[in-house]
Order: C-alpha cells, then sequence, then structure tokens
C-alpha cells in the first residue's frame, strides 16, 4: 500500500517535473504575425475599418476576425499583400479599386473653418481660420475623416494624379496570333 | 555566327541592324529658323524640377537664366533665345503618354542677342578643377546621349572615386541617328577639348574616345583634332548595337565589367557622350549655358532627311518642316533612336536637351506585327548585351511575377536596349513588359515610401498633441499657482494691513492714555 503511494507519488513529481521543465525550455513563442500585419497597415489609426485603430485592425486580422478587405485606404494592392501574408484565397474581383486616392479641397466653398485639419491623422492640411486649406499630396493618405468633418462638402477624393514621373507603361496586352506558321524562320539566328 | 564572331573579334552580344544612317549623316548641318514661341519644360533632366525665377512678360537675353536648379540632383533652364516670358504653367512634353510638363513659354524677338554678362574661363587648365565644375553646373549641362544625368553631379563623382579613365562616348549604335557623328565631323577641336576639360575636372589620366567603325570620317576629324594631345585616345570599335551603352563601351575599350546595380566609376571610369564634351566645352570657354543642340531628322516619311542645330523647346513639327515636311503621314513618330527610343503621341511636343533624333517613320520602317507565341528559340538570350535570359522574365512578368523576375531573373540589370524584341521570331514586344514591370515596380516602391511617411506623420503628430497636451497642463498649472500666489500675497498684504491698523489703533488708544 505505502510502497504503491510512494511509487505513484514519485511518478506524479518526476514527470510533472519534466513537464514543467519542458513548459519553460521548449516554449513556443506567440507569433509576432500581429506586429507584422500592423506593419504593413497604413498606419494612419482612420477607423474605416471598424477597430480602434491599425493595431486592432491586425490583431482582429490575425484572429481571424476580420476579412483582408477591410481597409480602405489600403485598397486591392493591400488586400492581396494581406492575403497572401495570411495564406487564404480571396475573390478581389468583386472589390471596387479605383486606386489609390487622396482629399482635394475645392477652393471655391471652403470657409476656412479648421475642423479639417483638427481631424487629419497625418497633418495633410494646412490653413488657418477663414484662410482657404490646402491639402500636401504627398502627405494624404486618402483616409476621408476630413470629408466627413467638413460642413461644406468643400473636400473630396480624387484619385492621385498622374504626372511624367509615376506615370508607367500598361501591361502589355497578350494575344499571340497564330494565323501565320513563323516556324520558318526560327532557329537560323 | 558565333564562329564568325569569334574570328572577327566581335563582342558576342548585341545586334547588327541595317544602320539607315545615310543620307541625313552625310549632309552638313543646318541652322533652323527661328519660330514664333518656344516651350521649355522644367524637367529637361533627371531629378528635381528647375525653379523659375523669372516672371510673365519679362525680357530676357539668349543663355539668361530662366529657372535654377532645385535639389541636388537637378539642372538650371535657360533661354535659347532672346525674348519675353508669355506663360509660366503646362507645357507640351516628349513624354509617351502625352502628359504635360511644368515649363515656360517664350516668345521670340527675332534678334537672338546673347546675354553680354556670359563669360567663359580665361585660362581653365591653370585654374581650380572645383571651377570647372561650377561652370558646368551653372551652365545646366546634362548627359547629351538621352540620359540626361546632371554632369556637374558625374563631375563631382568622378574626382570622388578618383576615376584615372574618361571615356567619350561616340559610339552612337542607334541606327538612323547621326548627330553625334556631325558633330564629330564638323567640331571636333571643339570636342576633344570639352574632353580634354571634363579630364582636367575629374583628375583623368586619360581620354578614350571611342566610336564605331561605321563612322570614318568622323574618326579621321578627331584623330586630326587629338594630334598633339598625348593622354587623348581615338579608338575605332566594332559597329555593333548596343556599342553605345556606357557598359558595354567601358566592356569594349578597357576590359572592365560594371558591377550589377553599380555605376561606371566602380569599374574606375567616368562615361561622357560627345555632345557633353561639346557643351562642356561651350560652358567653359565661352561661359554659354545649354540652349541649342545638334537633332537628326530622319525617317522614311521626311522629304529631305538631316541633321539640325536648333534652338531647345523648338516643337518636332517645326524641325520636320526645315526638313523639307514630311512626305506622308508618318505610321509612327519617335523621339531619339528606333531601338530606345519612345513614341511621340504629337508633333506639339518641344526639342529638350536629351532629344537626339525625331524620326518619321513609314509604317513599313516601323514594321507592326501581331505577336505569336514564344517559341523558346532562346534567340534573345543570344542577343542580350546583359547576359540576361529575356524570355523566361517576360513570362514572369506576364503571369504576375514581378518580384521573382526582378530577383531571380534580375531585371534591374536590363538597360532596355530592345536587342530581345529586335531578333524575337514571334515579335513578342518584350521591351514593352520590362518597361512595365519596371513602372509597376517602382510604383510599388513609391507607395511603400508613402507608407512609410504616414507612419512618420502619424507618429510626430501624437508627439505633438502629447506635447502640446502637456504645455497646455503646465501652464494652467502655472497659471493656478500664480493665482494662488497672488491670493496668499493679498491675505498677507490684508493681514498686514489689519495688524498696522490695530498696531496704530492701540498707539492711538496708549496715546490718548497718555495724553490723558
Amino acid at each position: 500500500m505505502l510502497l504503491a503511494l510512494a511509487a505513484l507519488t514519485t511518478l506524479g513529481l518526476g514527470l510533472g517535473l519534466l513537464l514543467g521543465t519542458a513548459a519553460r525550455l521548449l516554449k513556443v513563442e506567440a507569433e509576432p504575425i500581429t506586429a507584422e500585419l500592423e506593419a504593413m497597415l497604413p498606419g494612419s489609426q482612420c477607423g474605416q475599418c471598424g477597430f480602434p485603430g491599425c493595431a486592432g485592425a491586425a490583431a482582429a486580422l490575425a484572429d481571424g476576425r476580420a476579412p483582408v478587405t477591410l481597409c480602405p485606404p489600403g485598397g486591392r494592392d493591400l488586400a492581396q499583400r494581406l492575403a497572401e501574408r495570411l495564406g487564404v484565397s480571396v475573390d478581389l474581383s468583386g472589390m471596387a479599386d479605383a486606386g489609390p486616392r487622396i482629399a482635394a479641397v475645392d477652393e471655391s466653398i471652403c470657409i476656412g473653418c479648421t475642423r479639417c485639419f483638427k481631424v487629419c491623422p497625418t497633418d495633410a492640411i494646412v490653413g488657418a481660420v477663414k484662410q482657404i486649406h490646402a491639402v500636401i499630396r504627398d502627405a494624404c493618405t486618402g483616409c476621408s475623416k476630413c470629408v466627413d468633418i467638413c460642413p461644406t462638402e468643400s473636400l473630396h477624393l480624387i484619385p492621385i494624379p498622374v504626372t511624367p514621373q509615376t506615370w508607367a507603361w500598361p501591361k502589355p496586352a497578350h494575344t499571340p496570333v497564330l494565323a501565320k506558321p513563323v516556324l520558318a524562320d526560327a532557329g537560323c539566328h | 555566327m558565333r564562329i564568325f564572331d569569334f574570328l572577327s573579334r566581335l563582342p558576342s552580344w548585341g545586334v547588327h541592324p541595317d544602320d539607315h544612317k545615310r543620307p541625313a549623316a552625310d549632309r552638313a548641318l543646318r541652322v533652323v529658323t527661328l519660330p514664333e514661341f518656344l516651350h521649355l519644360p522644367l524637367t529637361q533632366h533627371v531629378g528635381g524640377i528647375a525653379r523659375p525665377v523669372v516672371r510673365i512678360g519679362d525680357t530676357v537675353h539668349k543663355g539668361q537664366l530662366l529657372a535654377r536648379a532645385h535639389g541636388n540632383i537637378s539642372a538650371p533652364v535657360h533661354a535659347p533665345t532672346s525674348g519675353r516670358i508669355v506663360a509660366i504653367g503646362d507645357v507640351h512634353s516628349p513624354h509617351p503618354a502625352g502628359l504635360t510638363l511644368p515649363g515656360i513659354t517664350l516668345a521670340a524677338d527675332g534678334d537672338d542677342r546673347w546675354d553680354e554678362s556670359l563669360e567663359g574661363l580665361g585660362d581653365p587648365f591653370n585654374a581650380d578643377p572645383q571651377q570647372i565644375s561650377e561652370k558646368v553646373s551653372a551652365a545646366g549641362v546634362v548627359g547629351m546621349g538621352g540620359a540626361t544625368f546632371p554632369a556637374a553631379v558625374k563631375l563631382a563623382l568622378g574626382r570622388r572615386m578618383k576615376v584615372q579613365t574618361l571615356i567619350i562616348n561616340g559610339g552612337e549604335c542607334e541606327p538612323y541617328l547621326s548627330c553625334d557623328d556631325r558633330l564629330m565631323r564638323e567640331r571636333a577641336a571643339d570636342v576633344v577639348d570639352g574632353a580634354r576639360l571634363i579630364a582636367y575636372a575629374i583628375g583623368a589620366r586619360e581620354v578614350r574616345v571611342g566610336i564605331e567603325n561605321n563612322k570614318p570620317e568622323a574618326i579621321a576629324a578627331m584623330r586630326a583634332a587629338a594630334e598633339g594631345f598625348a593622354e587623348v585616345h581615338i579608338v575605332p570599335v566594332p559597329a555593333r548595337y548596343p556599342m553605345g551603352s556606357d557598359k558595354q563601351l567601358i566592356s569594349v575599350l578597357v576590359k572592365r565589367e560594371v558591377p550589377a546595380e553599380g555605376r561606371a566609376a566602380d569599374a574606375g571610369v567616368l562615361v561622357h557622350n560627345v555632345g557633353t564634351a561639346w557643351a562642356v566645352h561651350e560652358a567653359v570657354r565661352h561661359g554659354r549655358p545649354l540652349v541649342r543642340r545638334i537633332v537628326t531628322v530622319a525617317g522614311g516619311a521626311v522629304r529631305d532627311p538631316g541633321n539640325v542645330e536648333t534652338p531647345l523647346g523648338v516643337s518636332v513639327s517645326h524641325l520636320i518642316e526645315a526638313c523639307g515636311g514630311l512626305l506622308q503621314a508618318p505610321a509612327r513618330l519617335v523621339l531619339g533612336g528606333p531601338m530606345m527610343g519612345t513614341v511621340l503621341p504629337s508633333q506639339q511636343a518641344p526639342v529638350v536637351k536629351g532629344t537626339s533624333g525625331v524620326l518619321a517613320l513609314t509604317a513599313a520602317e516601323a514594321g507592326d506585327q501581331a505577336p505569336a507565341p514564344c517559341i523558346r528559340c532562346a534567340s534573345c538570350v543570344d542577343a542580350c548585351p546583359m547576359g540576361l535570359v529575356p524570355h523566361e522574365m517576360a513570362a514572369h512578368i506576364r503571369a504576375g511575377a514581378l518580384d521573382q523576375a526582378a530577383d531571380q531573373w534580375s531585371l534591374t540589370d536590363c538597360i532596355g536596349c530592345g536587342c530581345c524584341a529586335y531578333v524575337c521570331p514571334s515579335r513578342i514586344p518584350l521591351t514593352h513588359h520590362f518597361d512595365y514591370a519596371k513602372g509597376e515596380l517602382a510604383g510599388r516602391e513609391r507607395m511603400r515610401l508613402r507608407q512609410d511617411a504616414t507612419k512618420r506623420l502619424t507618429a510626430e503628430r501624437a508627439s505633438r498633441q502629447e506635447r502640446e497636451a502637456a504645455e497646455k497642463a503646465a501652464a494652467a498649472a502655472a497659471r493656478k499657482a500664480a493665482k494662488a500666489a497672488e491670493k496668499a500675497a493679498a491675505e498677507k498684504a490684508k493681514a498686514e494691513k489689519a495688524k498696522a491698523e490695530q498696531a496704530a489703533a492701540e498707539a492711538a488708544g496708549s496715546n490718548e492714555g497718555a495724553t490723558a
């Protein structure tokens, strides 16, 4: 009786010690994917996704509580990259994407109320009381916070204007024609 | 083919298209009459957009500064003739999509008067090399071969890297073009002088001028001009496209290879075009800024092809008129050479610093044909001067695997010479694929930088708001403290007053008692 008690106690203690050490030594780190996802998001904390800032959105993405298409400023390109990173397949054909957009001020109806630049998360709007405000294009993320708050609807989103510096060739259309055999002049170069 | 190349010591890369250089190359330079208006884009160079220093209505002399350089890599823009500034805004640009550029419009007054304050260095070979760089920088000289990289920046780089060999690029391997050929034939002494000035400015000991052997007249003229200058060597090189690309010319002239993603200076050499050498001569000897250049006007649709010396800002249609106009509507209008040039959507585009040629090609010359599937014949692999595998790159790009095309197949090393598309029996527009992929990758890089900037701005805003809140709190606390101190002082004063009054009353009482 005593022997059995001692044996089982020793066994229990020994195995418990082993498990405890193993848990300590072979600890699995929490996957840092949340931080990685947060780094991929725009970081302007605009809240359009419905989560409190980009960190909240990243946590929701990591838990699978939110779809990869959650970020309007990131657009289709970001959704694609998030889907790649998370290893999920996503149908982006339904996602309307007019490319990245930025805010613009309609100068004829801006009253200089200063509300917009107080909410801008990247300080992309400059202006003063009763002066026409202007958007710094390079700093704007197109989060639309200013559009929502503008009392005269003077702010609106426009696609980023194309300049010769940012213009790029379109993707070549690939329509091979097989009407005429072309083998005759191949191989003699 | 390979055995022939080996026997004739031709390089194994590249292609040998019909050069089409005559009759334009054999006709003497013509001078273009001044048009009514000149349109001058503010980015005729790689780098920052120049900032205007004139106002609408200002009268300017030929060679006067119109816009100053902005940023480390940039170049100023000068008036190509005397006249009046009539507009500062958007002008047509030589852009394949027909986009406009910020620019200045100048109405010529017909006098063509030079600014009299311009003067060159008296004795440049005894001057400080830095002074030559400054002259070149102030004159707005950029790479005239088409790259339009500011020349002064390259001089500084050459001096810093202690480059020993200066290569002057007279290759001009593009078919049709003969502006460098004409320049060397007619102004060989100026070109050699410019080359020696550049060599002096960077401290190079040797100048090697590489000229393709299909230009015997230019070689003879340059040899005659270089007579007596032991450091200048005129070296004929085989005529093979793309010999005029700096990496290929370096490998032939000094037998060194430029490392991937490196620059010519990493191979211990500096390459300048013959046109740039001429512009440096003009800037240093005469103080004249870069306001004119030689342009080849050729192609089957041009009545009287030739080379013209033209002020910058003249429209392409005016140049074509100067060469007898068009015989037929061109199937394609090209700026630059047929291999690497860009399609021009309109004849309104102005001549800029990097314009080497204007080609009006007939349908037969343009040779548009529908592409067929790749048959994996590897002709493009043989032709590629950079040792790349064009058909694999294009296949990856078509499938959307741009990163793979860049990392695994070295898309970044592609110089865009077009040899692959030229030899392709299936007529696949390979260069178009590469241009698309390079643009797309650059766009992604821009978006990534933008995102980094957004994060920085957000962080800065947060820290600013914190600081402001802290300052507000500190100010409020200070106000409160001041108020409290004031109150305390008032109370103290009140107490003292009361005390004094009491004392006075007591004193009065005792006095009263004394008197009583």
